[in-house]
């Protein structure tokens, strides 16, 4: 029973992790209709560029490498660098697309990830690089010594840091001007026009936030993994998450993340012994599947009707 | 007059052409499918920048190989087999003479151009990934392995447990985990250890990460349940350092966990942090700048601003080593071949393939070349491309790798079986007669 805590505790902090990715996702796809395939590269350059700046800012500016100042000097830049990047988008590759089929908008997120992920590359080099947040890897003394349950200090900060996030953007789209515009386009470009919602303004809003979202993100699975092309995988653990939580739900993206977590960790110790392991890659899909036949809109995405 | 002036004109130009025929410098094209973008550039930066300085360095110390200098020309495979394929298309009729030798740094992208290559008469040198079987050359005339396999790289490893543990003998009743990436790169150890297991009498317990490797919690949990005396690491990219960490959030010891030569890199320790500390790994070549031979590209060849590394803190890292040794190899291959088939002249790929073929790197070559303990000295005949099959072990300090043992060999006997199997087994089904070695010259 205590290893099945164990393993059970574990698997909703992981969950938790593929939801700070997934949330990116549903920020885009809520404004804009767009499913961004991007979004697990725009991970990796928002890590990249952190500790990229990490780097350049001592050896350039003499500040004192590891020190405060360079820390959130670097946040600051990272993130600026992603609203850049944001805006850039909007201009580039959203804009002339207005009104053009949900596919067309897809296809073209498909593009830009390999131009975010080239554009990381030439800008940062290839190197793989560490990243160290203050926050030990490691389990919590009294848990592991009185009851025998390891969980990781840093995966309680990392649940900290999504549960801040998702009452953040809850409170952006229910109770401000910028959200319920948000939600305007979301629910219809050419109706949300027509009242005077400025579309570019509010896509690049939206993107700058997916952005900081995404420097979230990449800085936790940075952290945990070390900072390198591989981040850009996280968005292969988010999808599932969001058919299962829905891909306009912030919360949904959380409880989601949390039955992908608990129940893939738990089918890789209990079922992935019977057919020779290794189930974690595709279990979450096949029960992400299984979900799309009961509940195709997700757990809190919005039910679609059309009219005929 | 006129008939003088056109004798004198015919002559001037015959006389130009023949001074620069008899001054034309003889070149040695050699292909390379690099990748230094998309997920695996960190690792390919690093083995492609060595590679090209050690020949930079042959051309601007030496002047060449006896006067032959190389050439080369990327291009980049992104480590995807399709573009390999197209690399190897591309690259295969450049230069005077052909593409030299092809090595696809890329287990897929070798099984893609086995066949094409062996049609083309180019070798294939496949240093420390590819077929495992093709250490049999009697079968595999045109892929060279060369220094070890995947198979007796996981002989090693045994045997240096069981040198920590004090003997062989002491490994009856042990449990080894291993944990493996879940592709048939991660399975081709299984069959070696299975027989490793019997024959030794430890406990062998496999556990499957799937790819990428990013998620290892539920793999060690169940690893900190089965409480190994020893887990072998065959990791690749993100799920090394994602091991660690794993590790050290379970306190299972770093010093009790050994790692395949793709699993003991700078690239898969820094990411981990303080976690690695302790960590060893198998490598055919080892990490340090501290070799004369990485001393003479320094001098030879950054000091004359050619160096290939934007990043020269990574000269003497693990990749870049090991793609000295791949520059050295291929070079000491083009070296052996002229003393047969003519010293100062560019040569064909099949001409290569016996240089290879028929390559002695002893100790005393060795250490002319600034290389003793770099690499292993090796011997490569018809029937073995493979050579000496051993590894050095180094340990993770917190900062750079340590040499931590000699060069531990694997079970050749049981290996090698294995491999004859294996490639018999080949022939059988691609209906290849097996050369045969005694008439070879």
């Amino acid at each position: 029973m205590q290893f099945f805590i164990e393993v059970l505790i574990g698997g909703l902090l992981s969950g938790v992790m593929y939801a700070l990715v997934a949330l990116g996702f549903v920020l885009i796809y809520k404004a804009s209709g767009v499913f961004n395939f991007a979004q697990g590269a725009m991970v990796f350059f928002a890590a990249l560029s952190f500790v990229g700046f990490q780097e350049v800012l001592p050896a350039r500016f003499g500040l004192e490498a590891g020190s405060a100042a360079v820390f959130w000097l670097s946040f600051l830049l990272a993130f600026a660098t992603m609203v850049v990047l944001g805006i850039a988008t909007e201009r580039i590759v959203l804009r002339p697309l207005v009104n053009q089929p949900p596919i067309t908008l897809f296809m073209a997120t498909i593009g830009l990830t390999y131009v975010v992920e080239g554009l990381a590359q030439m800008t940062w080099g290839a190197n793989v690089r560490g990243l160290e947040l203050g926050i030990m890897d490691e389990p919590i003394a009294w848990l592991m010594d009185d009851y025998g349950i390891g969980v990781s200090k840093f995966d309680l900060f990392a649940a900290g840091v999504a549960a801040s996030l998702v009452a953040l953007l809850a409170l952006l789209f229910q109770y401000t001007k910028v959200g319920r515009a948000l939600r305007a386009v979301a629910d219809d470009h050419q109706a949300a026009l027509s009242i005077g919602i400025p579309l570019q303004t509010i896509w690049r809003v939206v993107w700058a936030v997916a952005g900081f979202v995404a420097l979230v993100a990449g800085m936790i699975w940075g952290a945990r993994n070390g900072v390198q092309f591989a981040l850009t995988f996280t968005a292969l653990k988010a999808l599932p998450v969001l058919i299962l939580g829905g891909f306009t739900s912030v919360p949904g993206a959380i409880v989601g993340g949390l039955i992908i977590g608990a129940s893939e960790k738990l089918a890789e110790v209990y079922v992935g012994p019977l057919v020779g392991g290794g189930i974690e890659g595709w279990f979450p899909y096949m029960l992400a599947l299984a979900f799309l036949l009961v509940r195709p809109e997700g757990l809190f995405g919005e039910r679609h009707i059309d009219r005929v | 007059m006129k008939l003088k002036r056109t004798v004198l004109l015919g002559a001037a130009i015959a006389g130009l052409l023949a001074s620069s025929v008899a001054g034309a410098v003889e070149e040695q094209f050699i292909g390379l499918p690099s990748y230094r973008v998309g997920p695996y550039a960190s690792g390919g930066s690093g083995v492609f920048g060595g590679w090209i300085d050690y020949m930079q360095l042959v051309n601007e110390r030496d002047g060449g190989i006896n006067g032959v200098r190389l050439t080369w020309e990327e291009c980049e495979t992104e480590y995807n087999n399709a573009r390999g394929v197209e690399c190897y298309e591309r690259l295969k009729k450049k230069g005077s003479t052909g593409n030299t030798v092809f090595q696809p740094v890329s287990t897929g992208i070798t099984y893609s151009v086995l066949d094409k290559a062996a049609q083309d008469k180019i070798p294939v040198v496949t240093i420390g990934y590819g077929r495992t079987d093709a250490a049999d050359g009697r079968v595999f005339p045109w892929v060279f392995p060369l220094i070890t396999t995947y198979w007796s790289q996981a002989s090693a490893i045994v045997n240096f447990i069981g040198t920590k543990e004090g003997g062989m003998d002491k490994l009856k009743g042990k449990k080894i985990g291993l944990l493996y990436h879940d592709s048939a790169y991660g399975k081709e150890s299984h069959a070696v250890l299975d027989r490793l297991a019997t024959k030794h009498g430890f406990e062998l317990s496999k556990i499957a990460v799937a790819h990428p490797g990013n998620e290892q919690q539920s793999q060690w949990l169940q690893l900190r349940q089965l409480k190994p005396d020893y887990v072998i690491l065959w990791g690749w990219g993100v799920m090394n350092p994602t091991a660690l960490k794993a590790a050290a959030k379970v306190g299972y010891p770093r010093e009790k966990m050994i790692g395949v030569w793709w699993s003991g890199a700078e690239e898969d320790t820094i990411p981990a942090g303080p976690a690695a500390k302790g960590f060893i790994a198998a490598g055919f070549n080892v990490a340090g700048a501290n070799y004369p031979v990485v001393a003479d590209i320094k001098k030879f060849v950054y000091g004359k601003g050619k160096g290939n590394m934007e990043d020269k803190a990574r000269i003497g890292s693990v990749y870049y080593n090991r793609g000295v040794v791949h520059g050295l190899i291929t070079v000491e291959a083009i070296r052996k071949a002229q003393e047969k088939f003519g010293k100062g002249r560019a040569l064909t790929g099949e001409q290569v393939r016996w240089g290879f073929e028929n390559l002695n790197l002893d100790d005393a070559r060795l250490k002319a070349l600034g290389a003793t303990g770099f690499l292993p000295s090796l011997k490569i005949s018809c029937a073995d491309h493979e050579g000496p099959g051993v590894v050095k072990f180094q340990q993770w300090d917190g900062s750079q790798w340590k040499v931590i043992s000699d060069w531990v060999e694997s079970d050749r006997p049981l290996v090698r079986g294995m491999i004859e199997e294996s490639a018999a087994a080949y022939a059988k089904e691609k209906g290849i007669k097996p050369r045969d070695c005694s008439k070879e010259g």
